[in-house]
């Protein structure tokens, strides 16, 4: 059974109160990109074998969304985020590299500090 | 209206008589909002708390109180009148949702059957209110004290939620929990 603390009322909800939304921190392709900025954008996804980010809404509660990170093999929850953000919070990464070292999701993990630059130039 | 529906079980369930909601939404940290909630004879309950009264106040969400007063109309009047110029929503939604108590020494216990929810007393004591689902349907659920309990779902709903809790409430499907 999955458990998640919605950021937003509180409540740390099981799985059946929430809607899933699928793959957290998805960047819009802009009006102007390319084809394959498109279809990455519609289709990639990175289905990833241990930590992965989610976009979850408590349906059944208060109603909002908020992120969650995880781990897929273990069901794991490494902590919960409010919606309002363009990627994890730092002690939240710090979180799962002692969880899982050497952890890689898109930019993220394995070291590799992310840096706000990128999600800067989307703001 | 005499064609409210009652059931015997192991605790008694009554359909409430349709009284008046308004929904305000509004970010908590409104100016006057307190002000506001007591101008229409309510109190602003704290997170996931429902105040007590002859104006009951709902917690909702972090921008979103229900408010359970006999007087609907004249209170979304009243709101948007203190409210004014500021941002927020007052709306009438009597006709939306409806209620039933449960009364008995194992309200808890029919609740638990229902909704994922921790219904032990020291997690979910009188004034505790909580969004979540009964079954396979969207409800709030409060107790008002230790044998008597509360539930909210929409009024498209009614139906399904007067049935389960009759079921699961049936003579003979005592659990024994709390
Ligand atoms: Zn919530």
């Amino acid at each position: 059974m999955l458990m998640l603390r919605c950021p937003n009322c509180g409540v740390t909800a099981d799985e059946t109160e929430l809607a899933p939304g699928g793959e957290a921190h998805i960047a819009r392709a802009a009006t102007g990109s390319d084809d394959a900025a498109f279809e990455a954008y519609m289709f990639g996804r990175e289905n990833p074998k241990g930590v992965h980010f989610e976009r979850w809404r408590h349906a059944m509660g208060c109603g909002k969304w908020f992120h969650a990170a995880r781990c897929t093999v273990t069901m794991q929850v490494f902590g919960t985020y409010p919606a309002q953000t363009l990627s994890p919070p730092d002690d939240l990464l710090e979180k799962i590299d002692a969880a899982r070292p050497g952890w890689r999701w898109r930019d993220l993990g394995a070291g590799h500090r992310h840096t706000h630059d990128h999600h800067d130039e989307e703001r | 209206m005499s064609d409210l529906r009652r059931a015997h079980g192991y605790v008694e369930l009554a359909e409430v008589a349709p009284g008046g909601m308004v929904l305000l939404r509004a970010a908590p940290d409104t100016d006057g909002l307190a002000e506001a909630v007591a101008g229409v004879g309510g109190e602003l309950p704290g997170r996931l708390r429902i105040s007590s009264g002859d104006v009951q106040v709902a917690w909702m969400a972090p921008d979103e109180l229900l408010i359970l007063t006999p007087d609907a109309h004249g209170a979304t009047v009243e709101l948007g009148r203190l409210l004014e110029g500021r941002h927020h929503l007052a709306l009438d939604v009597s006709d939306l949702r409806a209620r039933f108590t449960l009364r008995g020494a194992r309200v808890r216990e029919v609740l638990a059957k229902l909704a994922p929810v921790d219904m032990a007393p020291a997690a979910m004591p009188p004034g505790a209110f909580r969004r979540t689902r009964l079954a396979q349907i969207p409800a709030a659920l409060w107790l008002s004290g230790e044998t008597t309990a509360h539930a909210i779902c929409f009024r498209s709903v009614a139906d399904y939620a007067f049935a389960t809790l009759a079921t699961v409430s049936r003579e003979g499907g005592e659990i024994g929990l709390f």
